[in-house]
């Protein structure tokens, strides 16, 4: 029988190797006690100092342990009242009251949380998704490293006029602050690092400054130009309990989402008078369709006009196949645009990268008049220049574009007389001719390169076509130009969750947490997305695979697997071919292979279907099909297709 | 007189380039090697980014005249890093790519003319 030695104070520290006090006390005195009683080395008597804190009387207990009501709660009841679906985050420890609540208290629903495994996807997921369901995510991110990894994806948000809803964890009280990790993740000013491509955000002190500071970002980032907004929630607020004023006074203001501007009536009757008059008039669109009624309000005044859309595919603007699809800026006589970013580049020329110097010089021949309709001009910031070059233009009307269309639609109709309508329907035949001819030489020039090894872009296109076309299907990546736009030269675009347009800053790696939000938006609505996939996007935060795998998100991926950067490929070769040496090295520093990257194994690594490569045209038709049945019942597939470079 | 001879030059140039035979071998692995495939595909069948010019609708004094001085995009490539005979012998081996089917004749494609 063995015999009970009491566990005293001294006797558990003996134990307590790891006890981080006890270890630090007993390091000091560890030699002079290894020379005084060597044979009792391994169990070392306790220091003078800690024999005399053993006689002191104990801290007096700190006897508030839980609380029922933590300031997160009303947290997530302000966040509740503005309808998010879901809350995309990695987990951090300076919003773990916020994380903690929603599951608990909120019933991790509406918001629901998804795991994301890197920052940048989830803004980048919010992104996609806004641009097919039309209403923000909210994204948590750690206020320091978080929003630095997020950083990138936000201001792709910012320049493609995306409202992102960031909220980010923080200490601001440096008395609670447990450790040097919770002061590396604390920040004076969270917002700091962002404030130049957010449009607001704001460090609430108190529980009832965080609910209307919430609304407030929600309806600022709502008002267009839609952008992405940040509010910090400070750690101690959510953790600690509410406080009794709080629990008093505190309230959430009523959200009223402000009617967008629409243009000067003046302006728009100067607008409508010169459209019905010209001769040759063009409508360029590049954000046009804010709203899915956009494509039907830009289709009804080109039909009224007869005038050809030039679509920039910032958006899903106008239908792909229809007659007016298409035009020439060179030969207009008016030239509108329609929430064009880039109006400057739509009308001008610059002297190409194959020669020295440079030029620029107007596309429109002299004497053309130029008309925009901007929601930029109402709103902008200096630092980053994603505005791009001022525009000199004859009218510019600061308003959105969608929401001034009925004004001016009604305008041309009432100024045309039927000598106008004649005219521009003999414009508008011709525009279908023309509209007619292009297509066909685009259906010729799909065949060439039909057999090759690698596949053709075209092919691929057109074999993904063959096998969706009856399908509701919803196309969620950038096709232009990387994949040489051939979807939107041989798909039948028509509705506006059918493409999504391009990134915004072009910060590569929006490209698949994209995909993998515009599907999650289409995944109650039973639409079958596509996503044609860089390869060297992919690879920035592959990990955007398993949250697809995870919260069961179906869409179907196609791997644009050509083994490069290939943009980068052109440029090295165009500066090679300046420098006038070494054109063979383009390769090196853009090429993704050697070893060429499995991203079927990848996809199955990330508990998803994967399949391929696939080399040989034949294969691909069954392939898809397979993949599309796994996604049907409601998985993420992958297809890895090695392709052409473009 | 100089103006002559400028001319007879030029067009016993051209006499030569589009008379003269290249490698089609050759032609290929400095095709691949040089980079040409990036922007016009393996088999010179054209992307966003370079003219399809499998098979080449130029001939070779043509095709020669457009890498020194191309109007477009496309970088300009002296004799210093491509020889006219590269660029005789890339000529060849595009000469080898047959013309694509028509679009009638492959039901993918023809099916698009539905719509």
């Amino acid at each position: 029988m063995s015999k009970k030695i009491p566990v005293g104070r001294r006797g558990f520290l003996k134990g307590a190797a790891g006890a981080a006090a006890g270890a630090a006390a007993l390091a000091g005195s560890a030699p002079a006690l290894k020379a005084q009683a060597p044979e009792r080395a391994a169990t070392p008597l306790p220091s003078a100092a800690m024999a005399a804190a053993e006689k002191t009387s104990p801290a007096p207990r700190v006897d508030v342990y839980t609380t029922d009501r933590p300031g997160a709660d009303f947290m997530v009841d302000v966040i509740k009242s503005l309808n998010f679906e879901y809350v995309c985050a990695n987990p951090g420890s300076s919003f773990r009251g916020l994380h903690e609540s929603f599951v608990n208290y909120g019933g991790n629903k509406a918001p629901e949380l998804l795991t994301c495994c890197h920052e940048e996807s989830s803004v980048a997921m919010a992104h996609g998704y806004f641009k097919i369901e039309g209403k923000p995510l909210m994204v948590m991110a750690h206020g320091t490293v978080g929003l630095q990894h997020a950083s990138m994806a936000i201001y792709n948000a910012y320049a493609d006029r995306v409202p992102v809803y960031i909220v980010l964890g923080n200490i601001q009280d440096i008395n609670f602050r447990r450790g040097d990790v919770e002061w590396a993740h604390s920040v004076q000013d969270a917002a700091a690092m962002v404030r130049d491509f957010t449009k607001w955000d704001d460090n609430p002190v108190s529980l009832s400054h965080f609910a209307e500071s919430s609304v407030r970002a929600y309806k600022i980032a709502m008002t267009p130009p839609y952008e992405p907004v940040v509010i910090v929630a400070d750690a101690v607020l959510q953790e600690e309990p509410m406080p009794e004023a709080d629990r008093r006074n505190a309230r959430i203001p009523k959200l009223a989402l402000s009617a967008p501007p629409a243009g000067d009536s003046g302006a728009v009757a100067e607008a409508a008078k010169w459209l019905v008059a010209a001769e040759n008039p063009v409508i360029v669109a590049g954000r046009s369709a804010r709203t899915p009624k956009g494509i039907g309000l830009l289709v009804e005044l080109a039909e009224t006009l007869q005038a050809p859309v030039q679509d920039r595919h910032f958006r899903m603007n106008f239908p792909s196949l229809h007659p007016l699809n298409g035009g020439s800026i060179a030969n207009a006589d008016v030239v509108l645009g329609l929430e064009v970013q880039d109006f400057w580049m739509a009308t001008h020329s610059m002297t190409p990268i194959n020669r020295l110097g440079m030029e620029s010089k107007p596309i429109t021949k002299p004497g053309a008049k130029l008309i925009t309709i901007y929601s930029g001009d109402l709103y902008g910031k200096s630092n980053y220049q994603d505005f791009g070059r001022y525009a000199e233009v004859d009218l510019s009307i600061a308003a959105d574009a969608e929401a001034t269309l009925p004004a001016l639609i009604e305008a041309c109709k009432r100024l045309i007389t039927p000598d106008r309508k004649r005219a521009m329907m003999e414009r508008g035949a011709k525009l279908a001719e023309a509209s007619r001819a292009a297509r066909e030489r685009d259906i010729e020039q799909a065949a060439y390169g039909w057999d090759a090894s690698p596949i053709s872009t075209a092919r691929v296109t057109v074999e993904l076509w063959n096998q969706i076309k009856n399908e509701d299907w919803s196309l969620v990546s950038d096709v232009n130009p990387f994949f040489s736009g051939w979807p939107l030269k041989l798909w039948d675009f028509k509705k506006h969750y059918q493409y999504l347009g391009e990134h915004g800053a072009y910060g590569i790696g929006y490209g698949a947490p994209a995909a993998v939000g515009a599907a999650l938006a289409n995944r109650k609505y039973g639409r079958l997305t596509v996503n044609i996939q860089c390869d060297g996007d992919l690879n920035y935060a592959p990990s955007v695979l398993w949250t697809a795998a995870h919260h069961r998100i179906p869409m179907l991926t196609i791997m644009h697997n050509n083994r490069a950067y290939h943009q980068e490929v052109m440029y090295l070769t165009d500066m090679a071919a300046r420098a006038n040496r070494g054109i063979e090295t383009f390769n090196v520093g853009t090429g993704i292979n050697d070893p060429n990257i499995d991203y079927a194994t990848m996809a199955k690594a990330y508990g998803m279907y994967g399949r391929g490569p696939i080399t040989d045209p034949k294969d691909l038709g069954p392939a898809i099909k397979d993949a599309i049945a796994v996604v049907k019942r409601g998985e993420p597939a992958l297809i890895d297709v090695v392709t052409q470079p473009r | 007189m100089k103006t002559i001879l400028l001319a007879a030059i030029v067009l016993a140039s051209a006499a030569f380039a589009q008379d003269a035979t290249g490698n089609a071998d050759n032609g290929k692995r400095i095709f691949m090697k040089n980079g040409c495939f990036e922007c016009h595909g393996t088999v010179g069948q054209g992307t966003i980014a370079g003219a399809r010019i499998g098979p080449p609708p130029l001939n070779a004094q043509g095709l020669i005249r457009y890498v020194r001085r191309p109007p477009g995009q496309m970088p300009a490539f002296t004799e210093k890093v491509m020889s006219d005979q590269e660029l005789i012998d890339v000529y060849t081996y595009l000469k080898t790519i047959p013309p694509a089917k028509p679009a009638k004749d492959i039901p993918l494609l023809n099916d698009l003319r539905t719509k």
